[in-house]
């Protein structure tokens, strides 16, 4: 009774992965057990709390509520997609500049949900990005620095014409 | 060059944490790594009749299945190690796994070890657990009475401790022109970390090393304390406290579940990994607070205050934690009279075991409770005597030249100025302009009020001598080793262990302003007791104030070596070098310098070292305050009420906190936000929610109310600086001044905002739902 495991492709940062895995494979688990992507985290296991959103075809998913195989042949961009440490997305420089993070651990997420958010609103006010993050939960910073760290990210966006992960590069 | 410490620098430890490449439990991947899962209890309290795993057993990838008989003599009791003397502590012995009683819905009943994170909870359902219920105790007032059920048989009226501190003379109260009598519950909350728990065991059967990465806040307690319970030498016991995603005192607790993951790691001679489920979090993982309050404070018509007399009854939950018996005892007890002069107090504690799951410290710990009696309190007696709550805390605040100041409970001060953030405050926020317009709306209907909490807190824990004193069962000093490669980069190892705070860049600041090299040149290393020979961890807002100085004092230690190489080989008396910007000269002799990279390769390489020197450059502190510290504020918070709704909504925060010395606002900014969240959940929206059956109907994010981005203002921050006498730094404490001011600020604005309808009091959180009964209620009157 043993239920076959499947093959799931993706191209994720821009790279064609794949890995067998079983069919309830969590997308979350796939990419950090599976793929060895370990920024994305799981913090609730009932998606309330965005540790685990990732970028599937341009847009934002919580990963720990989606199986693995719904996203085949999808592209994902994960927080390793967006920028290393000698060439930050706008959105990491933010985080950093406005001390946007503590513990770290939410911020993966949280910094790929404020991107979904920046791609529909290039400019968003300090309501907007509160409300943009009703998904998230972070328990270090109190939301404030991360706010900041949001407008600093669109400003530099806007001044740079940086793209936008999951669009046409 | 600018200085270091004082200045906004960004941190070090985020490229890391941004890019993905942080390090949490979950991210280590061993070969042959095993899962285990914990089959917990459904029931508040039940005899276990049966475990039935034979089904269980024959699962997919099932390798080994342990229940609390399998283990019996082979892992002992965790133990609590608080054991706050002179109060009749009863503790029960808390085993890794239930042996034949369940008694919280979470209690440990059987481990599963399996190939795979699915295979092991489809094993774990497999196992047929038959128990027999009884009736649980569930809420500290009603666990203390005659013929309630007893979580511990041999426990009379389920009384974990009774505690008392202080006198107040009959005549004082008796005499008293006002007294204002007034409970509070102060709610169970869930630290919640949004990583959970985890631990991750690997077992060398050759060396007999057993090294557990788990999620701990003070990982030289959790090996003192499992080598104990594994009966595994110090040794031979590596504690590894990888990146973690927050504590808030929620990973301060030696827990059963890491003493399991580490037994079995052994026995299988496989690794182990235990990753904490969101709902264990809600069910397994210690609470912070559940008190009630029993408060009366006394004084005359004219504000003076004289004595403050306050019952705690403390819900312990089904078994003592680590720190648990202190927050409610130590911590809250002898801070009952706050930052005022009340020449009398006294607080007797009760704790009271429940069949819920254990309580331990939260964030700040016995010190916001302490704070929101006595601030909750004098909003109460102001109003009864018709004075400005400001006024009325002016009037009674220890005053400035009267530090070092010992309170009514015994506790030395360090040093304060309550005015001065006060003040500043008030240049933030026109106090008497608010007045008017609070007025004004109120003709219109409109409910608007100010909340203000005026704080001190007992931080910087602390010397030692006194820790032995009140039965704590560890040291509170701390360790840091400066060590300077031969390329004149340094390492810097801490006993204290961060999980989000930002150490490696305070503390790195630290080193780079004294030792006069950039930060880039500086490493911390934390968090491995193998590294670190020992440590004391982090919480309590001890990191800076004691941690943070034992890194200063080894790196002056370090300087004072190194001034003698160079001394030696610039020729010139010791007593003649300076040291300034990372540079050693002699005074009167421009030209005659060393750099210290240069020393840094002289003391290593030990070519020509002056007589008696031994090479290296490398020191050790091991910093054992002589005190506590106090940092202190006030906090403004305005907020209003809808009355068709009982939706409060905050208008404003204002934040002025006295930490002492800042050394890095930015992050200090951070930790306060951080803290004022935490407080405000405290007041309007966290709770734990227990049904008379001991059913825990708050176990996931969807019914547990966590602070959200769009529920708070912009906070309104600054600080002022009065320097602690008790560390060179200057250095009070941070990490919790927030989450103590925050929660009666909010409470006695929102209270302030109800006065027409002469509410008194509304039991946290402040639901809608709770705040619109209270006004409907009122009006019915
Ligand atoms: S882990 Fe996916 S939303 Fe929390
Ligand atoms: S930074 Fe710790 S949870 Fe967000």
């Amino acid at each position: 009774m043993a239920i076959e495991n499947v093959n799931v492709k993706v191209k994720i940062n821009g790279k064609e992965r794949c890995a067998k895995v079983e069919p309830r494979t969590l997308l979350a688990h796939y990419i950090r057990d599976d793929l060895g992507l370990t920024g994305t985290h799981i913090g609730c296991d009932t998606s309330q709390c965005g540790a685990c959103s990732v970028m599937v075809d341009g847009e934002v998913v919580k990963s720990c509520t989606v199986l693995a195989v719904q996203a085949d042949g999808s592209e994902i961009t994960t927080v390793e997609g967006l920028g290393d440490v000698n060439n930050l997305h706008p959105i990491q420089q933010g985080f950093w500049e406005k001390h946007g993070l503590q513990c770290g651990y939410c911020t993966p997420g949280v910094m790929m949900a404020m991107v979904g958010l920046l791609k529909q609103n290039p400019n968003p006010s300090d309501e907007e990005i509160r409300e943009g993050l009703e998904g998230v939960i972070c328990r270090c910073t109190g939301y404030q620095f991360i706010v900041e760290a949001v407008k600093h990210a669109a400003q530099i966006m806007r001044e740079t014409e940086v793209q936008l992960v999951g669009e046409e590069r | 060059m600018t200085k270091v410490v004082g200045a906004r620098l960004k941190r070090k430890e985020d490229p890391k944490l941004i890019t993905g490449n942080g390090y949490f439990s979950d991210d280590i991947q061993l070969p042959g790594m095993l899962h285990a899962a914990i089959l917990r209890s459904p029931h508040a309290h039940a005899m276990i009749k049966s475990i039935n795993v034979e089904e269980a057993l024959k699962a997919p990838g099932v390798v080994a299945i342990y229940t609390g008989k399998d283990l019996e003599g082979k892992i002992g009791p965790v133990p609590s190690s608080w054991l706050v003397p002179g109060c009749n502590l009863k503790e029960a012995p808390q085993y890794p796994l239930a042996i034949d009683r369940v008694r919280y819905v979470g209690d440990g009943v059987a481990l599963v070890i399996a190939e795979g994170r699915y295979a092991v909870r489809d094993a774990m359902y497999l196992i047929d657990v038959e128990y027999e219920t009884l009736s649980p105790a569930v809420g500290q007032k009603q666990s203390m009475q005659n013929d309630a059920p007893l979580v511990h048989d041999d426990i009379e009226n389920n009384i974990a401790f009774h505690w008392k501190a202080g006198e107040i003379p009959e005549e004082v109260c008796e005499n008293a022109e006002v007294a204002i009598r007034q409970s509070f519950y102060i709610q169970r909350v869930a630290p919640s970390p949004i990583e959970t728990r985890a631990a991750i065991g690997q077992y060398n059967p050759g060396s007999g090393e057993l090294t557990l990465w788990c999620t701990s806040q003070n990982p030289h307690i959790h090996r003192m304390v499992l080598s104990g319970v594994l009966e595994i030498s110090e040794a031979k016991l590596r504690v590894i406290a990888p990146d973690m995603g927050g504590g808030f005192g929620g990973k301060i607790g030696v827990y059963p579940d890491e003493a399991l993951v580490g037994y079995a790691a052994r026995d299988l001679g496989r690794p182990v990994k235990w990753i904490e489920e969101r709902i264990e979090h809600f069910t397994a993982s210690n609470y912070g607070r559940d008190e009630v309050l029993d408060v009366e404070l006394f004084g005359k018509r004219d504000g003076t205050l004289s004595a403050i007399r306050v019952k705690n009854t403390h819900n312990v939950g089904a078994y003592l934690s680590t720190m648990g018996p202190g927050v409610s005892t130590i911590d809250f007890g002898l801070m009952v009279t706050g930052c005022y002069k009340i020449p009398y107090a006294s607080c007797e504690t009760f704790g009271v075991y429940t069949n819920t799951t254990p309580t331990d410290a939260y964030r700040g710990a016995g010190k916001p409770e302490a704070t929101y009696q006595i601030e909750r309190a004098i909003d109460l007696f102001a109003k009864e005597i018709g004075m400005d709550p400001l006024e009325l805390r002016r009037k009674n605040f220890v005053q400035k030249e009267e530090f070092p100041f010992t309170n009514a409970q015994g506790l030395l001060y360090d040093s304060g100025d309550y005015e001065k953030p006060l003040t500043k405050a008030l240049e933030m926020f026109d106090y008497n302009k608010f007045r008017e317009t609070q007025k004004e709306l109120r003709k219109q209907g409109k409910l608007i009020g100010i909340g203000f909490s005026t704080y001190v807190e007992l931080c910087g824990f602390g010397p030692s001598k006194v820790a032995g004193a009140i039965g704590f069962q560890g040291g509170v000093w701390e360790n840091a080793t400066v060590r300077v490669h031969p390329s004149g980069k340094v390492t810097v190892y801490s006993g204290t262990s961060p999980h989000g705070q930002g150490h490696a860049t305070t503390f790195g600041q630290v080193v780079a302003e004294k030792l006069g090299i950039p930060m880039d040149d500086i490493e911390l290393v934390f968090g491995d007791t193998k590294a670190i020979s020992m440590g004391w961890g982090t919480y309590g807002s001890r990191s800076v104030a004691v941690g943070g100085t034992a890194v200063s004092i080894a790196t002056d230690r370090v300087i004072e070596k190194a001034k003698k190489i160079a001394a030696h080989e610039l020729e010139a008396p010791v007593e003649d070098l300076i040291f300034e910007k990372g540079i050693f000269s002699v005074k009167g002799a421009p030209g005659f310098e060393r750099t210290f990279q240069e020393i840094a390769k002289s003391a290593n390489m030990a070519w020509n070292l002056p007589e008696g020197l031994e090479p290296s450059l490398e020191a050790q502190s091991f910093f054992d305050p002589e005190n506590f510290v106090y940092p202190f504020g006030t906090h403004i918070a305005v907020v209003e009420v809808d009355k068709e709704t009982g939706q409060i909504e905050i208008k404003r925060y204002i934040a002025v906190d006295d930490v002492g010395r800042v050394i890095n606002p930015l992050t200090a900014e951070g930790q306060v936000h951080g803290g004022i969240a935490q407080g405000i959940g405290q007041a309007l929206w966290e709770g734990t929610v227990y049904n008379e059956d001991g059913q825990l109907l708050t176990g996931t994010f969807m019914d547990y109310a966590m602070p959200k981005a769009r529920f708070f203002p912009e906070i309104e921050t600054a600080f002022t600086e009065t320097l602690s006498p008790v560390n060179p730094l200057g250095a009070k404490g941070i990490g919790e001044t927030g989450t103590t001011a925050s929660t009666p600020a909010i409470m006695n604005a929102v209270m302030d905002a109800l006065e027409p309808y002469g509410i008194k009091d509304i039991e946290m959180p402040l639901t809608p739902e709770k705040v619109w009964r209270a006004i409907s209620e009122s009006e019915g009157k």
